[in-house]
């Protein structure tokens, strides 16, 4: 199951989804800057969209679950800034911010190999490997170790647990895989439920 | 930049934080406040649900395009105008008498922009990426989208590079509408799949 805040799919103890009739996209003139930073750092190539979402990642999980959503982006930013040598700590502090928190340093990657099976076809049964991530991942933990069958194949996609680490830049398949709810979910499953995830090809094993 | 004039209150941390990153990197001339307002601007007022309620009604009335759309949605968006951020590999997913479609992102945020725009808060805050996945039909039902027992309910989490979007069913008793009086009735929570026109 999940170890990291983020990878919420699952999770109990939520309450209410809390809707806002007529929400802007944004709610304060911090949110829009914020935006349009990140907006403007990602398109110069200073960082990639693997990296950006595992420095959100790395926030202390409390932090993670009390803050709005562009803190998450502001902090990630930041995080990604200072450790690149952008900027550092003290001259945020010197430009007004009295304390400018960032998230925790990244742990050792631990990505999984790169598989070897030839690509899954349509239809095909497979089975989530049982991994652990220490690094970043795209592989929700709420399937590993569920058996599910491909639904559609996509083109190849650079491994996002290599890209947020390292230089390297594998490419593999990515599957949609549909699982029965009561295989995730066991008793407690709603009838008559699918959940479908997208997948890379190396978080996959075929089942005989 | 980020305290209005007739703003009375002393800048929050946040505001403060964001206030010295912008001033710093302006310092370092990797931003410019022209860019920034740019990218905002695109997201306030011209890339929303509006584009997506197009995509859809233009399914609606030609079978054609409803095809071309299910069969490769990023081909078929783009012969509207439609593409760009979050819109590399869109994939529309169609509800029907037995099937309802719905969109969640359990890791993170991932949404169709040049459809949808920008997510809102609830789409992207942990009750909607916790619950949608264990008990979609009782978040449905909460938010007033009750799916019939007999009905399958499809969830998709965006979890790689494919962003989706649901093409709902044409309501009933619209036959006599035009495409762009169809578009009128066609709601982000819809192509979110958490509404059912």
């Amino acid at each position: 199951m999940a170890e990291w805040v983020h990878d919420l799919g699952g999770s109990r103890g939520f309450g209410p989804v809390e809707v806002e009739p007529g929400e802007p996209p944004f709610h304060a003139d911090w949110e829009r800057r914020v935006f349009g930073m990140t907006a403007t750092v990602m398109a110069q190539g200073r960082a990639n969209g693997s990296e950006f979402r595992h420095a959100i990642e790395r926030m202390d999980p409390g932090w993670y679950l009390a803050s709005p959503y562009y803190e998450h982006w502001l902090t990630g930013l930041a995080t990604l800034l200072v450790e690149k040598g952008v900027v550092d700590r003290e001259e945020l502090e010197a430009h007004g911010a009295p304390s400018f928190p960032i998230s925790r340093a990244a742990a050792r990657a631990d990505v999984p190999p790169g598989a070897q099976a030839d690509p899954f076809a349509v239809g095909q049964r497979v089975r989530v490997r049982s991994f652990e991530p220490r690094g970043h991942t795209r592989c929700p933990g709420y399937v590993r170790g569920h058996r599910g069958t491909v639904v559609r194949r996509d083109g190849d996609h650079t491994v996002p647990d290599v890209e947020a680490h390292s230089e390297e830049r594998p490419a593999e398949p990515t599957y949609s895989v549909a699982f029965d709810a009561t295989e995730l979910w066991g008793s407690e499953a709603e009838p008559g439920a699918t959940v479908h995830v997208d997948l890379w090809h190396r978080y996959l094993e075929a089942v005989e | 930049m980020t305290e209005p004039a007739h703003h009375h209150a002393p800048p929050s941390p946040i505001e403060q934080r964001v206030a010295a990153l912008e001033q710093l990197l302006t310092e370092k001339g990797l931003v410019t406040s022209e860019f920034i307002d740019g990218v905002v601007s695109l997201y306030e007022n011209d890339i929303g649900p509006l584009n997506g309620a197009k995509v859809v009604a233009r399914a609606w009335v030609d079978p054609d395009y409803r095809q071309r759309l299910l069969t490769d949605g990023t081909a078929a968006i783009a012969e509207l105008g439609f593409g760009g951020p979050e819109g590399g590999h869109l994939v529309v997913v169609e509800n029907t008498d037995t099937v309802h479609n719905v969109v969640v992102c359990t890791l993170c945020s991932c949404y169709p922009w040049p459809v949808l725009g920008l997510p809102p808060v609830w789409y992207k805050a942990p009750p909607y990426r916790a619950r949608m996945v264990r008990e979609p039909r009782a978040v449905l039902r909460e938010l007033g989208a009750e799916v019939p027992a007999d009905v399958e309910i499809r969830v998709w989490d965006s979890s790689a590079e494919v962003r989706y979007m649901v093409l709902p069913q044409r309501p009933a008793g619209t036959g006599d509408l035009t495409e762009d009086e169809l578009v009128g009735l066609v709601t982000r929570d819809a192509m979110i799949g958490v509404a059912r026109p």
